[in-house]
């Protein structure tokens, strides 16, 4: 198992390359801010980055294999409950729940 | 739920009667009503990351201090793997950038002009996580103060912090077989990108674009799928944005 001072070191070093990147641009990006260009990208990105965050989160979806369907039916309730009752937490719990019975179980390996 | 608008006007006086306190109060409220969706969505899945934590042999506090410090919920689940396996710390770096990149794209439009105070614009960067990003970006949000957004974000960072130190301390109760919490992450973006399409239902072509740019990315370079994804995106719109205004009917 690490030792101490290496996971403290590993926690520090990613914080400080997460927050530089998280406020560094606004000092490079600060004068696009008022232009028309951003502001289409403005009212636009926020739908594409979270579409594209899922993508990335399903990644490794072992497209060939049975154990694909555990994902796709957590999914396919995440959406479903959301559409229905439109209470993210209550979303989010749902398709968790069926991914974790599914994946602990009939997907186990 | 609306607040009066007009009241944060710059320039306009500060109202006689009712002093900061109150305010910072009703302010405190509204943000902690705007953080009950995304936020609770966080405390299953700050759970998660510390059972997972917990299972991988480390101690229960690094998952308090990796949620409070790095405050990124996917690249902390991918460092538990890679602390375990002790990599280098430039990679843990390397690592971080890459997958972090994408907060380089929240500063094109994310409100930090509202938030006063060095101080404050330093907390507001430290904590514009994907999820702050995506509910102060939203049209709901244009009537939110600088401080309002700022109770936002600690509302926000404190229900991860908390979820992850319970669910490091309690991960030992979780059996080792119970497998796939980390879907809670997939369940929260996806609840997100809904609302988030549903807010510009009538321009059906951005997510469309953003689908594309993922899958493209997916397939072409997979190891830096988020980076090249946003890209690809980005340059997509600005193509649409091009075409568009040659098209004198849209200008």
């Amino acid at each position: 198992m690490p030792d101490t001072p290496y996971l403290v070191a590993a926690v520090l070093v990613a914080a400080a390359v997460t927050w530089a990147l998280r406020a560094l641009p606004f000092a490079v990006l600060g004068p696009l801010r008022a232009s028309r260009t951003v502001r289409y990208l403005q009212s636009r990105m926020p739908a594409g980055i979270m579409v594209i965050l899922v993508v990335y989160c399903l990644r490794d979806l072992p497209v060939t294999h049975t154990a694909v369907l555990a994902p796709l039916a957590a999914l396919t309730v995440t959406v479903g409950v959301h559409l229905w009752r439109r209470n993210a937490p209550l979303s989010i719990l749902a398709g968790t729940a069926v991914h974790v019975a599914l994946a602990s179980t009939v997907f186990a390996h | 739920m609306r607040i009066p608008p007009a009241v944060d006007v710059a320039g306009a006086p500060s109202p006689p009667a009712p002093a900061a306190p109150p305010r910072t109060r009703s302010e405190a409220r509204a943000a902690f009503r705007d953080s009950a969706s995304v936020g609770l969505g966080f405390v299953p899945l700050g759970a998660a990351f510390g059972v997972l934590v917990a299972h991988s042999g480390v101690d229960w506090w690094w998952a308090s201090l990796s949620s409070a410090l790095i405050y990124a919920g996917s690249f902390e689940f991918l460092l538990i793997g890679m602390v375990t396996a002790a990599v280098p710390l430039a990679s843990v770096a390397v690592s971080a950038l890459l997958v972090n990149v994408r907060h380089v794209f929240y500063a094109l439009s994310f409100p930090l002009d509202r938030v006063k105070g060095p101080l404050g614009k330093a907390y507001s960067t430290f904590a514009l996580c994907d999820e702050a990003y995506a509910l102060t970006a939203g049209q709901q949000a244009h009537t939110w103060s600088g401080r309002r957004i700022l109770w936002l974000q600690l509302f926000m960072q404190l229900y991860w912090a908390g979820g992850a130190t319970a669910g490091a301390l309690l991960g030992s109760l979780v059996p080792d077989g119970v497998k796939g919490l980390d879907f809670a992450l997939t369940a929260l973006f996806t609840v997100l990108a809904l609302e988030a399409v549903r807010e510009r239902r009538e321009d059906l072509p951005t997510p469309v674009l953003a689908l594309l740019s993922a899958l493209a990315a997916r397939l072409l370079l997979p190891g830096s799928l988020l980076l090249a994804a946003f890209g690809l995106f980005t340059a997509g719109l600005l193509v649409r944005r091009l075409t568009a205004g040659k098209d004198p009917s849209r200008a």
